[in-house]
Parts: C-alpha cells; sequence; structure tokens
C-alpha cells in the first residue's frame, strides 16, 4: 500500500514526536510514504479567512502533485485532512476547478479533479481492515481506558467528509481503540473543539477549552485521551498545566497522538514514541501498558 | 411505526427542581419526524410535557433542540434517520437557560441580535432618489438571509459554552447581513463603524472555527463562514491592530514566504512584538517546549519551490499585497 505523504506542517513543528512515530507504525503496517516535498501548507482555515480561493489553489496544488504521483494522499492531522476535504468539495464544480487551474498553469501542474485525501485514521479503518491491524497488536493495552478526541475538521461539516458514503469514519477513533486493546471511553466532549485557533486570541476562553473537555475524561476515569490531530495535541497536552491552574484543579491527563497509542500497542518502546517530549507526565500510563518509562 | 425516545425533562415547580431523563414511545407514521413523536407524548402520554412548535415546516424555528446531542429542528428530523440503537435521545438546546422540559429561554439570543444593530446605517449624503442594491449583491445575501432565528447555532456554539459574553455565531452572521449590504455603511458600502465595534473582545476573533454552527443550522446560513467574511473585510477596513488580524496575516506571510507555516514566529507576531507583557507570558511555555525537545525549528527552511507558492499568492490576490 502507498500512498504520497502529506505530514502537515506541526509534525515537523511544535508536535515533532509525531512524525517519527507514524513513520514506524506505517514500515509495520506496510504502508508506504512518499514525500511530497514541494506541497505547501493546506492553509489550516486560516488562509481561507483571508481568502478561500488561494487556500483552494494551493490545495489544489498538492492534489496535482499526488496525481502526479498516481498516489492517494494520506495526512496525519485532522485539520489538514478538513481543509483539504472542504476544498476538494468545492473543487468538484467544473467552472471552480477551471479557475483554479489557470493559477496551477504556470507551474505545469493540473489537478484532474481525483484527488482523494484520507488522514491515517481513515486508511486503517476503510483500506488496512482492523483485521490486519490486530495482526499486528503485540502488547494490547488491556485494562488502559481510553477517551477519543476527533479535532473539529475531521467532523464537521459532514457534507465535506463524505460521511453518507463512509458512516464508519463516525467512530472510526473508537473503532482503533477498541482494536489496540484499549477501552473506549465515551465523552460529550469527544468532537467538541480544543480551544487551539484562539489560543493567542482569547487565551482564557482556550483554556476554559482544555480544562473542560480534559477533566471530563478524567472524571470519567480516562488513563489517557487519544487524538487524531497535533493541532488538538498542542493546545491539551502542552498547555493542560495552564488550563489545569485557571481551572484550579488537577488535571494530569496524558494526551496520546493516535501513531503513538498504535505504536505502543505494537510493542514499540516510549522512547520510539517519542513520549519524553510530552509536556504531561505519561509515566502512570507507561506503567500500566507495561511499556515502562521512557 | 414505533419510536423510542429517550427525553431530558426539567419542572421548575418541583420541590427539588432537577434535569432529569425520561423514556417515552409514540407511535407515528413511518414518515413522521422527531417533532411528530414528542407532539404525539405531549397529546397521548403526558400532557404537562411542554415543548415549543410551530410550523411544522422547518420555516418558523420555534423547534430547535438537541437531537442525539446536536442541535437541530425536530420538525426537519425524520424519525427513522434518528434513531441510534432503536432510541432517540432529545434534549433542550444548549447556551440558554431551561424554562421547563424542552422550552429555553431566548433572551441572550435576542440580546446579541440587537447588541450588532439589525438595520441598516446608511453614511454620507442621501441618495436623489432610493438606495439602490444590485441584483448580484442581494443574491449573495440570500443565504445569510435565510436565517430563521431558531438558535441551533447558538445552541451548539463551543465558545458560549465557556464564555457568554460572546456575540455568537446568530448575531455575527446578522451583523455580516448588513456589512455585506452595499447599502450599509460609506459610499463605497464600506461598514467602518460596525466593523471596528465587531473587531472588540467577544466579536468576531472570539470565534474558534469549530464548525459546530455551520453544521447545526437547518437552513444553510453558514455562520462561521460569514464570521471568517467579516474578518476579511475588517482587515480590508483597516482594522489590523488585533491579536486575530496579526494572526492571520502573520499566517499568510509565512506560508507565501516559506509555503509553510514557521509557528515559532507566529506566536510572537500574533501577540504583536511590542506587547512586552503578553511575551512575557509565554515565556515559561517556551522554556517547557525547550526543555522537552518541541520547539519548533529556529532556522526555518523554505520548501523546495516555495517561490512558485509565492507566485500563487500574486497572481490570486493581485501585486498590490506584496
Amino acid at each position: 500500500m502507498k500512498y504520497a505523504f502529506f505530514p502537515g506542517c506541526v509534525s515537523r513543528g511544535g508536535c515533532p514526536e509525531l512524525y517519527p512515530a507514524t513513520k514506524l507504525i506505517c514500515q509495520k503496517l506496510d504502508i508506504e510514504l512518499q514525500e511530497m516535498p514541494a506541497a505547501s501548507c493546506t492553509g489550516a482555515g486560516v488562509l481561507q479567512e483571508k481568502n478561500e480561493l488561494l487556500g483552494d489553489t494551493l490545495n489544489a496544488r498538492t492534489f496535482a502533485m499526488a496525481e502526479a504521483l498516481g498516489l492517494p494522499i494520506l495526512t496525519i492531522c485532522s485539520t489538514c485532512q478538513g481543509v483539504m476535504s472542504q476544498a476538494n468539495h468545492r473543487l468538484k464544480n467544473p467552472e471552480y476547478l477551471a479557475k483554479v487551474n489557470g493559477f496551477l498553469a504556470e507551474e505545469g501542474l493540473e489537478y484532474k479533479g481525483n484527488a482523494n485525501p484520507k488522514h491515517l485514521l481513515w486508511v486503517l479503518v476503510e483500506d488496512v481492515g482492523m483485521d490486519k491491524l490486530l495482526s499486528l497488536i503485540t502488547r494490547p493495552l488491556a485494562g488502559v481506558r481510553l477517551a477519543p478526541f476527533y479535532g473539529c475538521y475531521i467532523v464537521r461539516p459532514a457534507a465535506a467528509l463524505d460521511f453518507e458514503g463512509h458512516p464508519e469514519r463516525l467512530e472510526s477513533l473508537e473503532k482503533i481503540i477498541e482494536t489496540i486493546g484499549a477501552t473506549v471511553v465515551d465523552f460529550a466532549g469527544k468532537t467538541r473543539c480544543c480551544g487551539f485557533p484562539i489560543l493567542t486570541i482569547n487565551e482564557r476562553n482556550s483554556m476554559a477549552m482544555v480544562g473542560k473537555h480534559t477533566s471530563e475524561a478524567k472524571d470519567l476515569g480516562a488513563d489517557a485521551m487519544i487524538t487524531p490531530c497535533p493541532l488538538c495535541h498542542l493546545n491539551l497536552d502542552s498547555f493542560q498545566p495552564k488550563a489545569a491552574a485557571q481551572a484550579g484543579r488537577p488535571i494530569d491527563l496524558p494526551i496520546l497522538h493516535m501513531p503513538q497509542a498504535i505504536g505502543l500497542a505494537m510493542g514499540l518502546s516510549a522512547q520510539e514514541m517519542g513520549l519524553k517530549r510530552h509536556i504531561v507526565n505519561t509515566k502512570p500510563l507507561l506503567t500500566k501498558i507495561g511499556a515502562g518509562a521512557s | 411505526m414505533d419510536v423510542k425516545l429517550r427525553v431530558q425533562r426539567f419542572d421548575p415547580e418541583a420541590a427539588d427542581p432537577k434535569p432529569y431523563w425520561e423514556d417515552f414511545t409514540a407511535t407515528i407514521e413511518d414518515n413522521g419526524t422527531v417533532l411528530d413523536a414528542l407532539i404525539k407524548v405531549r397529546e397521548d402520554t403526558d400532557g404537562t410535557f411542554s415543548l415549543r412548535c410551530s410550523c411544522r415546516s422547518s420555516i418558523c424555528g420555534s423547534c430547535a433542540m438537541r437531537i442525539n446531542g446536536h442541535a437541530g429542528l425536530a420538525c426537519k428530523s425524520q424519525a427513522k434517520d434518528m434513531m441510534i440503537d432503536g432510541v432517540i435521545t432529545v434534549e433542550p438546546a444548549g447556551n440558554m437557560p431551561v424554562v421547563k422540559d424542552l422550552v429555553v429561554n431566548f433572551d441572550t439570543f435576542w440580546d446579541k441580535i440587537m447588541a450588532v444593530e439589525p438595520y441598516l446605517k446608511p453614511e454620507g449624503p442621501e441618495p436623489e432618489a432610493e438606495y439602490i442594491a444590485s441584483n448580484e449583491a442581494m443574491l449573495h445575501l440570500s443565504d445569510v438571509t435565510s436565517c430563521i432565528m431558531c438558535g441551533a447555532c447558538f445552541s451548539d456554539c463551543t465558545v458560549l459554552e465557556v464564555d457568554p459574553s460572546f456575540l455568537g455565531p446568530a448575531a455575527l452572521a446578522k451583523a455580516y447581513r448588513f456589512t455585506a449590504d452595499p447599502r450599509d455603511g460609506d459610499e463605497n458600502g464600506v461598514s467602518k463603524d460596525r466593523l471596528e465595534e465587531l473587531t472588540k473582545p467577544s466579536g468576531m476573533w472570539d470565534c474558534t472555527r469549530c464548525m459546530e454552527c455551520v453544521q447545526a443550522c437547518p437552513k444553510g446560513v453558514a455562520p462561521m463562514d460569514r464570521i471568517m467574511a467579516l474578518r476579511d473585510q475588517a482587515i480590508e477596513a483597516g482594522f489590523h491592530n488585533t491579536n486575530g488580524a496579526r494572526h492571520t496575516e502573520a499566517f499568510s506571510e509565512s506560508v507565501q514566504h516559506s509555503g509553510w507555516l514557521d509557528e515559532l514566529r507566529l506566536v510572537p507576531k500574533s501577540l504583536g512584538m511590542t506587547n512586552v507583557s503578553a511575551l512575557v507570558g509565554y515565556a515559561p511555555i517556551a522554556i517547557q517546549a525547550i526543555t522537552h525537545g518541541k520547539m519548533p525549528p529556529i532556522i526555518h527552511k523554505k520548501i523546495p519551490d516555495s517561490k512558485n507558492v509565492g507566485k500563487i499568492f500574486d497572481k490570486v490576490e493581485g501585486p498590490k499585497k506584496r
């Protein structure tokens, strides 16, 4: 299985543990990742505030590069997934596509409209299958309670994410949690906002969101939270101490990137999964898993 | 068809008023709606069960409530599509106090609508005859004027959940209905006073772009998209001095010049390079990032062919912005 790899900015920036963890589990899953070094940022919804056409053109450029490779796109960021899906949804309009292609012509690129960007989460559920994943689990996370946290852009708006064609996407993260042997902690906040986009704009509100979701999961008995979105991870992990101080209570809920949780269940070490880079202490969790401390 | 409902109820006159759950079964037509089932409960099972409804055809906006945890109109929701393991869960709309059962108090919703002054405010000399708006301009407003004030977006807004002072999706979409109207504002149709007011705290920049309102709106208003358009209007009108505007512009510049995001420089640029107290406030986070090996690269390398990305900016935005 081969994909054009779109790692996004954050897995190479503020969450550098995500990129190598992804590479390692993909190796085990026989997923071959071909980089697209010249692909740009998706715009993350921020660029689209200023100019939607500009954002869509940059994404069409990436889609055209993947088409030229003859490969489907694999991403590891809920936000990248959502922004690419929305762009692709709008680019279904042939007139709009032609206009966008006009901006790409100078670089010798043309998007034909056949890209199908997929988050690793969706690739696992739809292309790899849970049987294959299960066959690679050597250290099931038995007795570990994991709360799913999707990230807004991989759950809304439904129309752009093709939930009608793929209803399994709605509970994909729960399926992963079960397959790696852990127990799902279902909670209302799992599809809500982590608050990251307003971190530098209204930090108080952003921290209130972090505090609300992490403490809700913690109070329901979660040992950790698992997310397919590195932006959510940045806020929920790096800023959790600040959110706890604002909430006036301890939280101490480790936040795992989805590939890290899978890697640990595949028997990979805490060090290989980059857990030493986490802000919230993961040692009690690792002891429970039997993975030792990093 | 039998419909099983799990309904959150509340009686303010009970000895100890607390929300509680009650299960009902209602028999309705196979193509019936959630509202049909709720009305059936009120008519046949419990006459004290309270809900608001009127038109039953997605026009009046009375029956917004949370169905399976998400806001929508009960009259627009087919019961057979809403069953999860055979049950439909119904709660009152969120972010508003419950009066009784599914009836909520809309006062804060209306206060926010009134706060954006929902009427045209033309400035400058009056025209000789009537104010003229082009067909194209009015057609552009047709989505946002479809709002039926049902409160579904307000119910599910993630910012209102933590900060009741936020203007919220319905009021901001309503504000856009006027800022985008060529008859509002100065002779060029720019609503500078409105936009300045909306850039203040609790306004347009406090939206977290979670799209709950886009998903909840039963009429295609897409409130968040309107809020994004307000932000663009505000920047175009010269209101750059907010963390939000700085964030958007710094993000855009980073992608334009290097092809990807320079996370390290985005934070200080958003806070404002001269905003010493805010910058100092971030020092512990920066130290924590360094000690945990989470600092984004200090030297931000351009992606290969980044100049092609810059050229796309020029072509789409026009060279004036360079």
